[in-house]
């Protein structure tokens, strides 16, 4: 195979790679998922940031 | 579940408190530096404080002394947190403090006596280059060993990121130095000519593609969903701005080494991947910023968050800076001028050192069981000071940068060269001084910081709490 064949093709499996991930992480399958982990680094600790959490209500 | 859990906080503490050190020295001997650039008589005839010599001093105390502690401190705070379990190992992660603090103490020794293996950003000698490698080494084997006894089923992206770093760092540290030794304070690298220099700028880039974003990037995307106390804008743009900045990253070295003996194809392909660097970067900095879509009121009254979202706008003008310089005929003018200089610090400062005071001034009364740091109005002074530090600094270089370009390349109709090199050194002498100006500015503003973190973590007296609840 021609060296600029192979570089083409690894510059295509990339982008379809690339594209692959972007399907993954906005797949509606994940969405509970990922609001789960979003979440984490507000969970601990609960007890200091229940002040802020209910102030926060007020300008939303 | 969690208030049970208890997490080491030892090893936070001590990295939290000598980045608030190495900060201060770090940025004194920048100063000094600049001053010299302005009156050489500065070094004093000193060997030991000639420029060449305090200049690594500066970069190594302040990327990885300042930086360093703050994302060795960070990272394990972080990764305890967001996994519910303590470090693993926690004499281990002793270790990489007091080995970290040991590999700075031999650098600034090493460094002022002139043994340097002369590769910027890699400059010190085998023997402290391996007790790097061993700390480093320790350090990922702590921090995934925490990561792997997590109590949560997710591994929350900032630990991606910092995972990234310290993976990369390991990585590109080792392959950079190898040397053959050929005394105690003498090495030579096994690379040679070209191949020595594409190394040396795989490295170099990396280290702030790694070093200075993919950690410092873990670092906003844990402080500033805490501080604003909401999760991040979207958890999936985080996703594929993870993969998208590491893949990219990993190519963009050549851009250091335009039109040298570096082959043509390697430099352009350098180019061609800073310029995509451009949107990973920037998805990144909206997706921090939009955190606080629907909160911007907590912009006005809280300094801390200030910090953390000013540091990313100048994050975003760092990463448009960055590839506009990488195309080739930008470089041509900016390369070996100040504007790169400008280039780094609108990222050193702006951004590197601002997310870093953000979490640093978020850990200190956590770290020391205070509501809130001793004096937030010092916050909000330190924020306008280094503010308006950054922004001098970064346009003097800017416009010196531009201006020693233009003069250098300069020819008369007759071919030769219009300026000579000292009048470009002249013309530049006043953006020197403002330079000067912006870099006393910030280190004005890290001196109050380090006045702010004394008074918080001494002893609480009565009346002293009184005074930081009613400021806040």
């Amino acid at each position: 195979m021609d060296i600029n064949t192979f570089y083409g093709l690894i510059t295509l499996v990339l982008m379809i790679i690339f594209v692959a991930i972007v399907f993954w992480a906005y797949s509606s399958k994940r969405k509970e998922s990922f609001d789960e982990a979003a979440r984490l680094p507000l969970e601990e600790n609960r007890e200091h940031s229940g002040h802020d959490r209910r102030e926060d209500k007020g300008h939303e | 579940m969690d208030s049970a859990i208890k997490y080491n906080e030892n090893v936070v503490r001590q990295f939290a408190l000598m980045t608030v050190v190495w900060g201060v020295v770090g940025m004194a001997v920048g100063v000094l530096i600049a001053a010299q650039l302005i009156w050489p008589a500065l070094n004093f005839d000193v060997p030991w404080l000639s420029y060449g010599r305090l200049r690594p001093l500066h970069t190594n105390a302040v990327i990885f002394a300042f930086g360093g502690s703050a994302l060795f401190a960070t990272s394990y705070w972080v990764v305890q947190r967001t996994c519910h379990t303590p470090l693993f190992l926690p004499r281990l992660a002793s270790f990489t403090f007091w080995g970290w603090q040991t590999v700075i103490v031999l650098a600034a020794i090493t460094l002022p006596l002139g043994i340097t293996q002369s590769k910027e950003y890699a400059e010190l000698e085998w023997p402290i280059a391996v007790l790097i490698a061993v700390v480093w080494i320790s350090y990922a084997i702590v921090f995934f060993g925490t990561i792997v006894k997590r109590n949560v089923k997710h591994i929350y992206v900032a630990n991606w990121f910092y995972g990234a770093f310290i993976i990369t760092i390991a990585v590109l540290h080792i392959v950079n130095n190898l040397a053959i030794p050929v005394s105690l304070t003498k090495s030579y690298p096994v690379y040679a000519g070209a191949v020595d220099a594409m190394v040396q700028w795989w490295y170099g880039h990396n280290a702030v593609g790694f070093f200075l974003t993919a950690g410092f990037l873990g670092m906003m995307y844990y402080f500033i969903p805490k501080q604003a106390n909401r999760p991040i804008y979207s958890y999936r743009l985080s996703i594929v701005h993870f993969w998208a900045l590491i893949s990219t990253y990993m190519w963009a070295g050549p851009h250091h080494l335009h039109y040298t003996a570096l082959p043509e194809w390697a430099q352009s392909l350098g180019m061609v991947f800073s310029l995509i660097l451009l949107a990973p970067s920037w998805g990144g900095m909206i997706n921090g910023i939009m955190t606080l879509s629907g909160a911007w009121h907590k912009l006005r009254t809280d300094p801390i968050l200030k910090f953390l979202i000013v540091s990313l706008s100048f994050y975003g003008m760092a990463t448009f800076e960055g590839p506009m310089m990488s195309i080739k005929t930008v470089n041509a003018l900016s390369h070996y001028t100040d504007w790169t200089i400008g280039h780094v610090h609108a990222g050193a400062l702006g951004w590197v050192a601002f997310i870093t005071f953000g979490a640093i001034y978020a850990l200190i009364p956590k770290l020391y069981g205070r509501e809130v740091m001793h004096s937030v109005k010092a916050i909000e002074l330190h924020f306008w000071i280094a503010t308006i530090g950054v922004v001098l600094y970064i346009a003097a270089m800017w416009i010196a940068g531009v201006m020693q370009g233009l003069m250098w390349r300069a020819v008369n109709p007759d071919g030769t060269l219009t300026y000579t090199f000292i009048e470009s050194l002249v013309a530049t002498y006043p953006y020197y001084m403002v330079r000067l100006l912006g870099g006393i500015l910030f280190l004005i503003g890290m001196l109050i910081m380090a006045w702010n973190v004394w008074m918080t973590t001494r002893p609480v007296k009565a009346g002293e709490t009184v005074t930081a609840a009613q400021e806040a």
